[in-house]
């Protein structure tokens, strides 16, 4: 640690101080609550279990079973680049829900205070008038600009969800998946499976027969969505998988920014996270989605953290419609998770920037995929991997021009860093280029940290580690600045956390 | 040898035969090379001879037999040259060798049946500086023949060879070549594949290089229905090099053109330098293919590994399929890869036009200067004079 050093010119000061307090996860405490659990392990009656749980309508039970019926005969892939042993499906639970929302709170007043409180300590605030964490004392911004909807899922329910009914002027449908199936069942209907369809792969299949909670956005026409709006996953039960889905449709001309973030308790047996994000965009509108992904990610022997396992899709059906996803992934002991961007509009866009960071055991095989369809589409690709430890890092990505997409473009570059002599990095990007007027660039490069870089902050008496975050940061940066300001923050902090250990 | 042949039947029942669902065959079926009978391949009987005023012992083969009478006295200072049938001692040991080491970890069957079935090929054990290249020249005399081949080259240490490795070898081909480069020595392997067009290969390198030692490989291919280039080339010893370089031009008028180039380099010392530079020009529904690795072992520290793969697309109907691949396990290591796909910058084209260049003779103007890079990797000059004959001439044969 650096002790209190000044300060030199040229260096951030509140990334120093961030590296300063860095401390190992801080969010593997975990709530003490009474729970009511569905029988371990799956089966037809525990997909019939779930869906009567959220009060579902029979045709949502038939879309469920038919998932399950589905995913019975398929097998789990293994093309990733991720060891990891072999997972019981029967030896989890696939619903855990806290008593006290049994009775379906109306309103957060009505929440169970441990799980207000669990959520405080998360620095995630349930009550409107509360900012989002990290950002207090940020001068000069008006309060109304950093407002931020959120619904917290906690286990398989959602707990509540703030500023409804300000969203609801706007037109703005934000609530539970559940909700959405119970009040909305036409939107829900026509458009949940839509991207992500039942069967499109063994872990979005599973999640189709057995999610329980996610979030539900609906951006009516023309509507620029008044604040930003999150979910906040938290996984508390032991032995218990979460699989959340999460539905986000921006009809034309709509904007909205989602924010997603999550943690877990620290345990000793890995847990098992498959979720699933369906995003459709219509004509002239633009969804941004960023994610800081922290589950717990095993201790420094690989015990333990999360599987993580998410198939994330946005499907631009209109013409001039943007997406973009921004990612950071720290947490997990597995990562498998390909944001992916269907360009089917024409000049309709895609962009993706992510941050994967892999530690002591850590794997993760994470990228994108860009499938361009319609004319003149654009697509930017900025990934940046870092392994350190004796942890896995893979880049994986698809870039596909089809036939039809005439002039269109694609731009990747993904840079990988090593810190240590034990970890590794790999790229593996999937190039298809069919029509002869678009073109595509693909650019990877792998080093380790620049020594001279290291070398100038040490003769400036930062400490190794610290110099490390900082080089670390500067080698981030493209993707930090894509994030909203309270996710940088965050995400930038996290960097730092989750490279400690990893010199010397 | 026996042992040899009956270890690599083994290998290939156990691995059996590849399939569009094996990760590597995913662009490229490799039905045709399995096909009982061989697709009928017009022979080209016109091509000028290539390297034809140079000195260099030719060893030419006729759909895949030796034909002494076609050849050079095969005698040259500092190398030992032999048929497969008449194997030396060394031969023996070292046949199929590195084919099977090359089998992890991807498995490459093709390569197992050519050890186990060959029928003929050229051992070379190279003891010091060569003074003139070896010429392996095929011919295509018979519209169905078919040539399983498999050459093995030993350069001993501080040894020097050039192998030049002409023409098409059979209506359908599957040719192997195991290199062993040995400390500080040198070799370079240039590669103009036929002129004739029906013809389908399957080509194979195995290299295993040593301490300090240079590895160059070109291959150029303007014709061929289906060719499938694979390169297995490991980094044995620290401070060696290697470079694999390709320049393909496609056009699908002459009849279907599917071209693969699949190359894997393992960085297994420190110090090394690794260069892949593949450049296809495609053009009538032309199908180019790029699947590269570069794998850098623990350990295999101050690493220089780099990888380019372009595709020139002249009209709207070809395909450039690519993945260019980074397994990195070290740090201390500099490795990067860049791949593009586009047509013909119409800036460029626009420039050369108004300086009165006719459109025809500038479009090859910039087909030329996109096929440099690779180009440049043929140290020879004489050699790289006589490839860059070959792509005008096949410019010119295929303008408009």
């Amino acid at each position: 640690m650096m002790g209190d050093q000044e300060v030199r010119e040229g260096v951030d000061r509140e990334t120093v101080e961030t590296v300063q307090g860095m401390g190992s996860y801080k969010y593997g405490w975990s709530t003490e609550i009474e729970m009511d659990y569905a029988p371990k392990g799956l089966s037809e009656d525990i997909v019939r279990l779930i869906s009567s749980k959220n009060d579902e309508p029979e045709w949502m039970l038939e879309w469920r079973l038919a998932a399950y019926r589905r995913w019975v005969e398929l097998e789990e892939p293994r093309w990733a680049m991720l060891r990891y042993p072999e997972i019981d499906y029967q030896d989890q639970f696939y619903y855990a829900k806290p008593k006290s929302m049994e009775g379906k709170p109306k309103s957060l007043d009505e929440v169970d205070p441990k799980l207000l409180a669990t959520y405080a300590k998360l620095g995630i605030p349930l009550k409107e008038q509360m900012l989002l964490a990290g950002v207090e004392g940020a001068e000069g911004v008006a309060a109304d600009a950093r407002r931020v909807a959120v619904d917290a899922v906690f286990d398989s329910v959602s707990v509540g969800t703030t500023f409804k009914a300000e969203l609801a002027k706007a037109g703005v449908i934000f609530c539970s998946i559940s909700e959405a199936i119970r009040e909305h069942p036409e939107l829900v209907r026509k458009y949940l499976g839509s991207v992500v369809p039942q069967s499109d792969n063994f872990f979005a299949t599973l999640n189709s027969a057995v999610f329980s909670d996610g979030s539900f956005v609906y951006i009516p026409p023309g509507t620029r969505c008044p604040m930003e709006l999150s979910t906040y996953f938290r996984i508390n039960a032991e032995n218990t998988g979460q699989f959340e889905r999460t539905l986000i449709i921006a009809d034309k001309g709509a904007y909205v920014s989602y924010l997603e973030g999550c943690t877990a308790p620290k345990r000793d047996i890995a847990q098992l996270h498959a979720a699933v994000v369906e995003i459709v965009i219509l004509e002239d509108a633009e969804v941004k989605y960023s994610t800081v992904q922290n589950w717990y990610p095993g201790d420094e022997n690989g015990l333990g953290g999360i599987y993580n396992f998410v198939t994330k899709r946005a499907d631009c059906r209109g013409d001039r419609a943007k997406v973009m996803w921004t990612q950071v992934e720290t947490g997990s002991a597995i990562t498998w998770k390909y944001p992916s961007c269907i360009l089917r509009g024409n000049e309709s866009q895609g962009e993706f920037y992510s941050i994967a960071i892999a530690n002591n055991f850590q794997q993760a095989d994470t990228g994108t995929k860009m499938i361009h369809l319609g004319r003149d589409t654009r697509s930017r690709i900025v990934s940046k991997g870092i392994s350190a430890g004796h942890a896995q890092n893979t880049y994986r990505g698809q870039v596909s021009m089809h036939p039809k997409a005439k002039n269109s473009r694609n731009y990747t570059q993904c840079d990988s860093l090593l810190i240590g002599g034990k970890c590794g990095a790999h790229t593996v990007p999937y190039i298809e280029v069919k029509n002869h007027s678009s073109r595509v660039e693909h650019e990877a490069t792998t080093s380790k940290v620049d020594e001279d870089q290291l070398f100038y902050c040490r003769a400036r008496g930062i400490g190794e580690e610290a110099a490390v975050a900082l080089v670390v940061n500067g080698f981030c940066k493209d993707v930090l600045q894509a994030l909203p300001m309270e996710f940088a923050m965050e995400a930038q902090a996290l960097v730092a956390i989750s490279l400690e250990g990893s010199v010397g | 040898m026996q042992s040899a042949r009956a270890d690599a039947a083994a290998r290939l029942a156990d691995m059996g035969l590849p399939g569009r669902r094996d990760e590597y065959w995913r662009w490229t079926n490799p039905a045709p090379f399995m096909a009982e009978a061989v697709p009928e391949a017009g022979a080209f009987r016109a091509d000028t001879p290539i390297f034809a005023d140079m000195p260099k012992v030719r060893l030419v083969f006729t759909d895949g037999v030796f034909d002494a009478a076609a050849s050079d006295d095969p005698r040259l200072a500092g190398v030992e040259i032999a048929r497969l049938a008449d194997a030396p001692q060394w031969a023996g040991a070292f046949y199929g060798s590195l084919e099977a080491s090359g089998q992890a970890p991807v498995r490459r069957p093709f390569a197992a049946l050519n050890t186990a079935r060959a029928s003929d090929g050229v051992m070379l054990r190279v003891t010091g500086r060569a003074a003139r290249p070896v010429h392996i020249s095929y011919r295509q005399s018979s519209d169905t023949s078919e040539a399983i081949l498999h050459h093995c080259v030993k350069l001993e240490e501080g040894a020097e060879l050039t192998l030049l490795e002409t023409g098409t070898a059979a209506a359908r081909a599957n040719l192997v070549l195991e290199v062993d480069v040995g400390a500080g020595a040198r070799f370079h392997h240039i590669r103009p594949q036929g002129r004739s067009h029906g013809h389908r290969v399957y080509s194979a390198i195995f290299a295993r290089i040593s301490a300090g030692a240079l590895f160059k490989s070109f291959t150029l291919s303007m014709n061929g229905r289906l060719t499938r280039n694979e390169a297995m080339i490991e980094i044995v010893g620290d401070n060696a090099l290697a470079h694999i370089a390709g320049a393909a031009l496609g056009d699908g008028a002459d009849g279907d053109f599917h071209h693969d180039d699949t190359v894997f380099i393992t960085h297994g010392a420190e110090g090394g330098e690794s260069r892949q530079v593949f450049k296809k020009v495609l053009r009538h529904g032309a199908t180019g293919i790029f699947q590269g690795k570069i794998l850098v072992q623990p350990g295999a520290q101050k690493t220089d590994g780099y990888q380019i793969s372009q595709a020139l697309m002249l009209d709207d109907l070809c395909q450039f399929l690519a993945k260019p691949e980074l397994e990195i396990y070290a740090d201390d290591v500099k490795c990067s890869h860049g791949s593009t796909t586009g047509a013909i910058d119409e800036t460029a084209l626009f420039y050369l036009r108004s300086r009165g260049v006719p459109r025809e003779e500038a479009v090859s103007l910039l087909v030329l200067s996109f096929l440099a890079d690779a180009i440049a990797e043929i140290d020879d000059e004489a050699i790289a004079a006589e490839i860059l004959a070959r792509l005008q001439d096949w410019l010119a044969r295929h303008r408009g």
